[in-house]
């Protein structure tokens, strides 16, 4: 009788545990903070500068959803993952977000049920090369040790290559960027491989960035995005918007520097009018965010492209040109849905 | 009632009662326990299914012991995993068990320095924690030796680079036969003559030397065979083709500084326990056998060692379980064991955490248990017997 009490008491506390769920928006709000899962460290995406904050394209990410959610981007705390514990991580709720250059694959969005919302930036795998070595292509790296990032799309794309191109390789798996690099500095591999932004990243913090190269080509699509848990429609629809609205800025010309003035007056584009709260925006307060949200993003964190030259262009050390990451208008491949 | 309560009143049946209900109280917290994870998957909209594990692995894995490659499936990926475990373990376990052997006789030995430089290297090496002891290793191999261009050459035909140790493989060829069928003589021959020589010495109390007769035949009789049938063996030597060698045996710097760092480590527990062994015999067995007339080396053979082995097998066991389960620290070094590719690669490639960890759990479990079967059988053979 009393194991029976105990069971039913039991139960009835596990059932109302699960429903009891709040949003993960109102946990959030709740708890005044955005937990927002990133790379233990990869220059120009998650990397600490001097004074210990973390810096970063994926960094600012974070920030510009802690800004549309919580009105100030500097309230977000970050926890790192490597490429194997991140999903774990984000499924068991250390963050609300991970934005940690992650592919979007099929089975990553469906089998492990999670979200991805969008592509924040568009890579593809490459190999990069001692100078010294003479080698200019990656057909000719048959018989090479080549390090390798274990528990990402990478291994598998290598895999494909190698077999492909009927040549053998030897991985030498390897948990952290930073390990990698220690171990291409010894020679304990030819050749490193991650995707091609990765690499760059990679060079930038060598003491001789010009001993080394990236070969010409790129053997996969490495779309990286942010990702969140499955089933809270209104969290992922705020963290897809938040992107859009970074790359709306830039193409509507709203940049950190000039959104304040336009979010006052009455802008010719109605758009611009939505986007910064001017006009009403049907559906905003649906997604639980204030009228200026897309405003906090832009004067605090930037544009799609404010965020991409402060991290990763031409003004910083990986030098990494637009290429595919840059606006329909410009040959790129972001075409932002309407504002509206 | 009046039954129950006379049980209760009842010492034995009361105990009884007890531990069947500390039992159940178990089983119930383990069911809730799995129940709790099961509602919890559902909850994310997981299920818990092994059928990943009949899916192609799609990774490459660098060192193999049976045929491998990234289309094969993923529960080949864990098996070749397990044996680059069972591999580092052995491995492990007998530069272990040689090593602490002989630093725990050293550490007894009279020669003051020796003494002194084994109880240094058992005080710094057991108390540095067992991952430093890997990465140390494995950063001497990959920063101090040489790239395989400018490898150490050791006559041509074997090869040390920060890329792993290179020796030359033998291939077999026909009329290999022969040898095989002459070591089973020979081994055959050793046993027959031990068995010979003993009851010999029982009757007549006439010595042979039977381990040099045996060692010889054991050495000389294949050596013979290889000869009469031609050298059917012969060497595949490495050579530096591209970026690396190709060909002969590989042993990469990865299984290298795990082997050295695991056997290094658990020596030094081991050379513990053969001293404690060799110290808990009483001092008077000893003077006992030195009075019949024995010399020191077969005191200690014939007199100390097989009582001290009684003694050392038991905590013995727990440091080849320790070795064992501590080779799951190769994932710091990216060696390829079964924490790495069923705990690491395919739990990463299919999203199947709990599947994957249950499974390397289990097989873990299972590894230890064996060794514990057979060690637990060894001790009994070599236990005192009540008579």
């Amino acid at each position: 009788m009393k194991t029976k009490m105990i069971l039913a008491v039991a139960t009835a506390g596990v059932m109302f545990a699960g429903s009891a769920l709040a949003s993960t928006l109102d946990d959030v709000r709740a708890r005044g903070k955005l937990n927002c899962i990133i790379n233990t460290g990869l220059a120009g995406f998650a990397a600490p500068d001097d004074k210990g904050n973390w810096k970063g394209f994926d960094v600012d990410f974070c920030r510009a959803v802690a800004a549309a959610t919580l009105g100030d981007a500097s309230k977000v705390s970050y926890t790192t993952a490597t490429g194997k514990t991140r999903f774990t991580k984000l499924a068991a709720g250390e963050g609300e977000i991970l934005s940690r250059n992650t592919t979007w694959t099929f089975s990553r969005d469906v089998d492990l049920s999670q979200t991805f919302v969008g592509v924040s930036y568009y890579d593809g795998q490459g190999f990069m090369v001692p100078k010294k070595l003479g080698v200019k292509s990656a057909k000719e790296l048959g018989g090479a040790s080549v390090c390798i990032q274990t528990g990402t799309t990478t291994e598998l794309n290598l895999a494909e290559f190698f077999a492909a191109n009927n040549m053998k390789y030897n991985p030498v798996p390897i948990e952290t960027n930073s390990e990698a690099q220690e171990l291409y500095k010894a020679g304990r591999c030819d050749v490193y491989t991650t995707d091609a932004s990765g690499l760059y990243a990679t060079i930038s913090s060598f003491d001789n960035p010009s001993d080394h190269m990236v070969l010409p080509e790129i053997i996969s699509k490495e779309p990286l995005g942010p990702v969140v848990r499955h089933g809270d429609d209104q969290w992922a629809d705020i963290v897809a918007w938040t992107l859009r609205a970074m790359l709306a800025g830039e193409e509507l010309g709203v940049t950190s520097k000039n959104v304040k003035s336009l979010a006052s007056k009455d802008n010719k584009n109605k758009e611009i009018n939505r986007l910064l709260g001017k006009d009403t925006l049907q559906g905003v307060t649906k997604l639980g965010l204030s009228p200026d949200w897309a405003v906090n993003i832009i004067s605090q964190v930037g544009n799609y492209e404010e965020v991409f030259e402060a991290n990763l262009g031409q003004s910083t050390p990986l030098k990494i040109a637009r290429g595919a990451n840059q606006l329909y208008r410009d040959g790129g491949l972001y075409y932002v849905p309407p504002i509206k | 009632m009046f039954f129950i309560v006379g049980l209760w009143r009842n010492e034995k049946s009361r105990q009884i009662i007890l531990q069947i209900f500390v039992l159940l109280c178990i089983g119930w917290f383990l069911s809730w326990l799995a129940g709790n994870v099961a509602s919890n998957f559902s909850a994310l909209g997981k299920d818990i299914s092994f059928d990943f594990l009949s899916i192609p692995a799609g990774y490459d894995i660098n060192q193999y012991l049976i045929e491998y490659n990234s289309r094969d499936t993923h529960l080949r990926a864990a098996i070749v995993g397990l044996l680059n475990t069972g591999l580092v373990a052995v491995l492990g376990i007998i530069l272990a068990t040689v090593l602490g052997v002989s630093v725990g006789i050293i550490r007894l030995s009279n020669n003051w320095l020796a003494s002194k430089i084994a109880y240094w290297y058992v005080e710094f090496t057991r108390n540095v924690p067992i991952l430093l002891q890997i990465l140390l290793w494995h950063g001497i191999i990959i920063n101090s030796l040489p790239h395989p261009r400018s490898a150490l050459n050791i006559g041509d035909v074997s090869f040390l680079s920060n890329r792993g140790f290179y020796i030359p493989k033998p291939i077999l060829e026909n009329g290999i036969e022969l040898v095989y069928l002459f070591s089973v003589i020979a081994i055959i021959f050793a046993f027959l003559f031990y068995k010979f020589s003993k009851k010999k010495q029982e009757l007549t109390g006439v010595q042979y030397p039977v381990l040099w007769i045996n060692l010889s035949a054991i050495i000389i009789l294949p050596i013979m065979g290889y000869f009469i049938s031609g050298m059917p063996v012969s060497l595949e030597i490495p050579v530096l083709k591209g970026f690396n060698f190709v060909g002969g045996i590989h042993m990469s710097p990865e299984l290298a500084a795990l082997t050295f760092a695991l056997g290094v480590y658990t020596a030094a527990f081991i050379s513990e326990i053969v001293r404690a062994g060799i110290l808990a015999i009483d001092k008077g067995q000893k003077e006992a056998a030195a009075s019949i007339g024995l010399k020191p080396s077969k005191i200690m053979k014939l007199v100390v060692l097989p009582q001290a082995r009684r003694i050392i097998i038991p905590p013995l066991t727990s440091q080849y379980l320790n070795l064992t389960k501590n080779s799951s620290l190769a994932i710091a070094i990216g060696y390829m064991d079964l924490v790495a590719t069923l705990g690491g690669i395919s739990l990463n490639q299919t999203g199947r955490e709990m599947e994957t960890m249950v499974l390397v759990m289990a097989i873990y479990l299972s590894i230890s248990l064996s060794i514990s079967a057979f060690m637990n059988w060894y001790n009994n053979r070599v236990k005192l017997v009540g008579r």
